[in-house]
């Protein structure tokens, strides 16, 4: 993390705080706390802000409120930002199928890594992944803190077609699709449960911030929730980040 | 209210407002309208809110058939509007009769026109807007480009359309000239470049390649060159941004732009030039002159004072009107008597002092 945060310009309409220069949960908790701050302060002329992994762009209305009043308020609330009490991260338990059809890239993961299906599954729901920032296509999570045990080079050739909710690998990384797209990640299950929806009021089931784990379910349980998923009634469990963890 | 009938869709129309803004941070785009001053401008003149939904025409435009009276109004670059084979006339508030076809024939001027209909095209908003992202396929028309035999409702006008017809702005003619200078401020990330390539950026010009389209423009000419690679670890994009990736040459990043991006941006294109960017076509030649953030929003604010002016110049005073009659068919006590006190002119206008007596 930098000493002092970088003031950076972007356009006429969007300024950028930059915390540092490496991807660090220390600066995911920064960068938390000041889209926190910023919404609790409401500032005039602020129309959204967009938290990335070292950074946090704010687009603004210059007809409302310049670049160097911007920046100096931005100073500002930076300074106040120990004195303000951040709830806890939510951790998003994300119900997963893993191997099988909904997996079709599992065995290249074990044999990658010589382990069993039951090795991998066990690793890759064992952690806590926090969502550094959504983007590439509405709702897609990146996400950090995979287990680097199961970590598998992305396919040399990228499919095509890959359905949403599949949860794949790729190097050191691992994420969900959140809409059908093209792709080269190792595919290793698939959860039936949408990360976005345009149709809801609220369409997205992550946040920058928060923090995914996932959770083998068997086809019995799947079929069971089913309904609830396809009338759009069901909510995955969430509970608060382990405590110690949260503030760095 | 009616209905407009696409007959042939053209290369690329689609329904745009001024964007789905609050969603970047879950990675949706923000889309909307490429040319925001062409689009404001149509909207005044068919009367509707600024903000308003209008078609974004690309190149080769469609044929449109009119199912009611309307007034409507075309703006933007030249496509070669024309009115049942008469030339219709852009940056105007036209009156088009129930069966009445608009066509497009050949690009004159630039590459995007809005057509604007009096009463707004009614497609549902998606996340707060109407604009098509089609890569997402969300919003505007089934979140897809227009095809022949859609058919578009069209609102309610907010005044007659008598009253709407026959209005223009007295509008500096933008030329869409195919060697354009686009204003830029430096960053975020220009010590990212050699002084070489910064040099070379700002002294050179870019050809727009066929590449181009809403996401973004692929720009070629001299390399720019990096102190060390393209690529950073991915922050936001803004609208305008000059991407350059490890290859040297410039990507301005459009309306529908992804939200965020890990190459380096060497500038960021101004507000009020952006127009100019969304009217620039492939072959035409493009030069970067750099301007101070400060310098960049005093222009913005210049051009509000334009648009401000139009707005009053093309008020129809209804809207006033209205609310006055509706607060006081709803709110307001009813008035028994009134008296005028005293009248006076300062500056041109004149004020009047009244006391009501209303019922308890």
């Amino acid at each position: 993390m930098y000493e002092s945060t970088r003031y950076l310009v972007a356009g006429d309409r969007a300024l950028v705080m930059e915390f540092g220069n490496e991807i660090s949960t220390t600066i995911n908790e920064k960068i938390r706390a000041m889209s926190i701050a910023i919404d609790q302060k409401n500032v005039a002329g602020i129309s959204e802000i967009v938290p990335t992994y070292r950074s946090l762009m704010i687009h603004y209305d210059p007809l409302v409120i310049t670049f160097n009043n911007l920046k100096e308020q931005m100073m500002e609330l930076e300074k106040e930002l120990k004195n303000i009490e951040l709830p806890a991260p939510d951790v998003m338990i994300i119900p997963v199928l893993y191997g099988g059809e909904y997996g079709p890239d599992m065995t290249t993961v074990m044999e990658h890594n010589s382990l069993t299906e039951e090795d991998v599954i066990k690793i890759h729901t064992s952690r806590d992944c926090l969502i550094y920032m959504l983007g590439f296509t509405p709702g897609f999570p990146y996400l950090g803190g995979m287990d680097e045990r199961i970590a598998t080079p992305r396919l040399e050739t990228p499919r095509t077609k890959i359905k949403g909710g599949s949860v794949g690998i790729a190097g050191k990384q691992t994420g969900i699709y959140s809409i059908d797209s093209p792709g080269g990640w190792q595919l290793i299950g698939w959860t039936p449960v949408p990360l976005y929806d345009p149709e809801l009021e609220n369409p997205f089931l992550l946040k920058a911030g928060n923090y995914v784990r996932f959770e083998a379910i068997t086809e019995e349980e799947y079929q069971e929730i089913k309904p609830q998923i396809e009338n759009r009634t069901y909510q995955c469990k969430v509970m608060p980040l382990d405590g110690g963890e949260s503030r760095g | 209210m009616g209905k407009i009938k696409i007959n042939k869709p053209g290369l690329l129309t689609t329904v745009q407002d001024g964007g789905r803004v609050g969603y970047q941070q879950f990675g949706v785009p923000v889309s909307g309208v490429m040319d925001a001053f062409s689009q404001r401008v149509a909207n005044l003149l068919a009367g509707n809110d600024e903000n308003e939904a209008v078609l974004e025409i690309t190149l080769m435009g469609p044929e449109i058939e009119f199912e009611e009276d309307m007034v409507i109004a075309v703006t933007g670059g030249d496509l070669g509007a024309v009115l049942e084979g008469e030339a219709l006339p852009l940056w105007q508030s036209v009156l088009v009769q129930s069966g009445q076809k608009i066509a497009f024939k050949a690009v004159k001027k630039g590459c995007r026109a809005y057509l604007a209909v009096a009463g707004g095209i009614q497609v549902p908003a998606v996340m707060g807007s109407k604009a098509t992202y089609t890569r997402g396929k969300i919003g505007g028309y089934e979140g897809r480009a227009l095809k022949a035999g859609d058919a578009l409702d069209i609102g309610k006008p907010s005044a007659s359309l008598d009253k709407l017809k026959d209005r223009s702005v007295n509008q500096d003619q933008y030329e869409y000239p195919q060697e354009i200078t686009i204003r830029v401020v430096a960053g975020p990330q220009e010590e990212a470049f050699t002084d070489e390539g910064i040099n070379t950026f700002y002294s050179s010009s870019y050809a727009v390649t066929n590449e181009c389209d809403r996401m973004g423009y692929r720009l070629n000419g001299p390399e720019i060159t990096h102190e060390s690679g393209g690529d950073i670890i991915s922050d936001g994009i803004a609208m305008g941004a000059v991407q350059v990736p490890g290859h040297g040459m410039p990507i301005v990043m459009m309306a529908d732009r992804q939200t965020t991006g890990g190459y380096t941006k060497i500038a960021n294109v101004i507000s009020v030039d952006l127009p100019k960017m969304a009217q620039a076509k492939p072959g035409d030649q493009i030069s970067f002159q750099k301007v101070t953030v400060e310098e960049a929003q005093q222009l913005l604010k210049d051009q509000e004072a334009r648009i401000e002016h139009y707005r009053r110049e093309l008020s129809l005073g209804t809207s006033a009107e209205d609310e006055k009659k509706a607060s006081s068919a709803q709110d307001s006590p009813k008035i028994i008597s009134r008296k005028e006190l005293f009248r006076y002119r300062k500056g041109g206008k004149q004020y009047c002092l009244t006391i009501e007596e209303i019922e308890e």
